[in-house]
């Protein structure tokens, strides 16, 4: 047994944190996540020159030939810094796509970009009518010569404005809510058809409500059979996301802690009231266990289809609750100032909230779990 | 006991309904991007003045309705259900009561009617940075000089004080005695050379609070409230005012059926979110404990018609109240799926946000509302209050 993480894993991990120390503040974060273009390409193509694209990715493809285990680590920082910049979307869902599903050609293409920080990728999958359920679509792909047109649209694309690709779920085959007939194209961002409005979120990010029309596109993986695919990498994903969460709590405990020391009622620090150091022990433990299952879902995204499914959504459950609690709780003792939009903390826990959102929240997940026996 | 209705209540009901269904379209602004100037806030308020309906809580001689209790919870619950804006506090159910209560007759005579009309816009100048939870540690001082109070110091959490005309203040007049017993009540005027006010932004985007600074204010003596150093009373007293009304039961049935009606048209797997267990449960376990806390509210309201004022176990109002209020924009949250991303402040007053119309401000109005366990005496302060003034611990 050993959790420990290899030479390479703790350089990567020290090599991040100092950039981010460096020149990815708290500052920096509100500046960039609220001015023109919305995230900070300098900032990508440092995080490319450190390798952090590379990381998880094939040697064969100009990768390192790590794995979910260097994104962990990566996104662990990055949910401690807010990172705004597509990463996931980019290297876990776009890499993981082109990686599990992709011909050797596509791969080529495609992975040996995504390595050099060369691409943008952003996933539309989401349509107003299937909430959580990927294979609930309306929107439809038709064979056209030697490739696909897409025509529907795609609601709450995150990353969308920055992107020159997209990853796009249509349905080649049966009914809108079947199973099978479901595929994954990658589509040119500025191909005919595509019309975009785009915004801010809630929390920092920004994305794109998108519809095609008669849109190009170019199939990865096998037609009518990308559900298993797209639940193999929105597991990866949902592995990423829950570092990001795991970087974003502990940041929220150590800052909860720390004012609760500083601040002064009734003549003494606030922290020695035991209502709120239970609190506070709690959030702890919460965060703890989100940790522990965070390795627990990064270390089975190899295993079996059911193992993966049921770790992945173990962990949206964990995470989720845990980010509620934890955010909601770091807000409580912070007083008015956690009400702010001047302290990092209600930042977190704006980026906590949609994070359990993000691939399904805790009610779909738990469902997902129980079902998968 | 009994809680029916009887025909001449249910006669009031009618009388409530149609005065609501004639005069709520006059205002013609609904959703929160609309409620953004000082208008959109006094709109309901001039027309309630107007009807003489503004504030049914207050004595008859000084402008209230002369409603029983309950009339006042009709009129409350109909208010609700048509949606009518809620008015502001500060001068109608804070400073308002503790004037008719504590003030001389020229200060009932000077402010109570311009509460009513709606002419001064009144905010509160209580917290401090370093005076929170622990407010009897503030530290505001106001210096007499003859017939003025010099005052210096900072207030910070005032609601709206951007479009304030008065402020009413606790401000320290005594440093040398037990906290609570050095402590005024004070009136001032917004305009006064030396106060600055500065926004604070909270985590939905809105200007909602602010900091205000007093520098070398001068108050006149006559804006006092009360006597000199026994403004905690008159403090306390504005408090347990302001918690009774905090518990919000039918804004929160309304907020209930709202919630509904967006668990019908959200869809999952084809059917409606309402149908699923998951979510149905949800609902219910919320609808359940607000039951609860109306019949709460309603002893509550029935002891005081008796004569007795609302007394420490207004504090379950509060924390109960908020905690409901604060699960319902949760669940709106969860309902709405992935349309609680989109930034709906980005978004100009006539642009469309994309997503329904019920998700807008979804995600906003949860963050907003984290605030209620913190103001008004956070929750841990009332559960404070609780165990020591009614288990005796």
């Amino acid at each position: 047994m050993d959790f420990s993480f290899t030479e390479e894993q703790t350089l990567l991990r020290n090599s991040v944190q100092k950039y981010l120390a460096d020149n990815y503040t708290f500052e920096h974060f509100k500046k960039i996540s609220r001015t023109e273009p919305g995230w900070s390409q300098k900032d990508w193509k440092q995080f490319a020159e450190l390798g952090l694209m590379a990381a998880p990715l094939p040697e064969a493809y100009g990768g390192l030939g790590g794995g979910p285990v260097d994104v962990m680590v990566v996104m662990e920082e990055f949910g401690k810094a807010l990172v705004v910049e597509p990463y996931v979307s980019t290297v876990v869902v776009g890499g993981g796509f082109f990686n599990h599903g992709g011909s050797d050609a596509q791969k080529e293409e495609w992975l040996n970009k995504i390595a050099a920080g060369e691409t943008v990728i952003a996933f539309a999958f989401a349509e107003p009518q299937g909430r959580f359920n990927f294979a609930d679509l309306k929107t439809t792909a038709k064979k056209d010569g030697s490739g696909y047109t897409i025509s529907g649209s795609k609601a709450v694309v995150l990353g969308a404005p920055w992107a020159d690709a997209l990853i796009v779920t249509a349905r080649t085959a049966g009914g809108q809510r079947d199973a099978k007939g479901v595929s994954v194209f990658v589509v040119d961002k500025k191909a005919k058809g595509i019309t975009t409005r785009d915004y801010p979120t809630v929390d920092g990010l920004h994305a794109s409500e998108i519809a095609f029309e008669n849109t190009p596109a170019t199939l990865i993986g096998t037609a009518d059979d990308g559900l298993k695919l797209i639940e193999q990498v929105t597991d990866e994903a949902i592995a990423a996301h829950a570092s990001e969460a795991v970087g974003a709590m502990r940041v929220l405990v150590n800052a909860t802690v720390e004012y609760s020391k500083t601040r002064k009622q009734f003549g003494v620090p606030i922290g020695k009231f035991q209502v709120l150091q239970h609190r506070m022990v709690d959030m702890f433990m919460n965060t703890e266990q989100s940790a522990s299952i965070t390795y627990m879902v990064t270390l089975k995204l190899g295993e079996g289809e059911v193992e993966r499914k049921k770790a992945a959504s173990a962990a949206k459950v964990q995470i989720g609750k845990a980010g509620r609690f934890v955010g909601q709780q770091a807000v409580q003792i912070h007083g008015g100032m956690g009400m702010t939009d001047e302290l990092n903390v209600g930042h977190y826990f704006k980026r906590l909230t949609m994070l359990d959102t993000l691939y399904g929240n805790v009610d779909h997940h738990l469902k997902r779990y129980a079902e998968l026996g | 006991m009994d809680v029916t209705f009887t025909p001449e209540e249910e006669a009031f009901r009618k009388e409530v309904q149609s005065f609501l269904a004639e005069n709520l379209p006059k205002l013609g602004k609904t959703s929160r991007r609309e409620f953004e100037t000082k208008e959109d806030f006094l709109g309901w308020h001039r027309i309630l003045a107007k009807k003489g309906w503004v504030a049914p809580h207050w004595p008859t001689q000084y402008g209230g309705t002369g409603w029983n209790v309950t009339q006042r919870y009709i009129y409350n619950e109909e208010s609700a259900r048509a949606e009518a804006p809620a008015l502001l506090p500060f001068g109608l159910s804070m400073v308002g009561p503790v004037i008719f209560t504590y003030g001389n007759e020229e200060q009932k005579k000077k402010f109570l009617p311009r509460i009513l009309s709606g002419e001064d816009w009144w905010c509160q100048g209580y917290s401090e940075p370093g005076a929170g939870s622990d407010l009897a540690s503030l530290k505001t001082r106001a210096v007499r000089e003859g017939d003025h109070y010099i005052v210096n110091g900072q207030k910070t959490w005032t609601t709206l004080a951007q479009y304030a005309d008065w402020i009413f203040c606790l401000v320290r007049t005594n440093p040398d005695v037990k906290q609570q017993e050095g402590i005024t009540f004070l009136l001032s005027d917004m305009k006064t050379p030396g106060i600055t006010v500065k926004p604070i932004i909270v985590l939905d985007g809105a200007h909602e609070v602010n900091e205000v600074f007093f520098d070398n204010v001068k108050v006149p003596v006559e804006n006092r409230v009360g006597e000199e150093n026994k403004g905690w009373t008159y403090a306390k007293f504005l408090l347990v005012n302001e918690r009774s009304g905090i518990a919000g039961v039918a804004r929160s049935k309304k907020a209930i059926e709202r919630l509904k009606e967006i668990a019908r048209a959200e869809t999952t797997d084809g059917k409606p979110l309402i149908a699923t267990d998951e979510f149905s449960r949800k609902i219910a376990e919320t609808e359940v404990e607000l039951s609860a806390l109306e019949y709460t509210e309603l002893r509550t309201l029935a002891q005081e018609s008796k004569g007795q004022m609302a007394g420490p176990e207004s504090s379950i109002l509060k924390i109960k109240g908020t905690e409901i209020q604060q699960r319902l924009t949760e669940l709106v949250v969860e309902a709405v799926g992935y349309y609680a991303y989109p930034y709906d402040r980005f978004f100009g007053e006539n642009e469309y946000v994309p997503g329904p119309d019920y998700a807008e401000a979804a995600a906003g109005n949860y963050f907003n509302m984290r605030k209620a366990s913190i103001y008004g005496g956070s929750n841990e302060i009332q559960r404070g209050i609780i165990a020591k003034a009614v288990l005796g611990l």
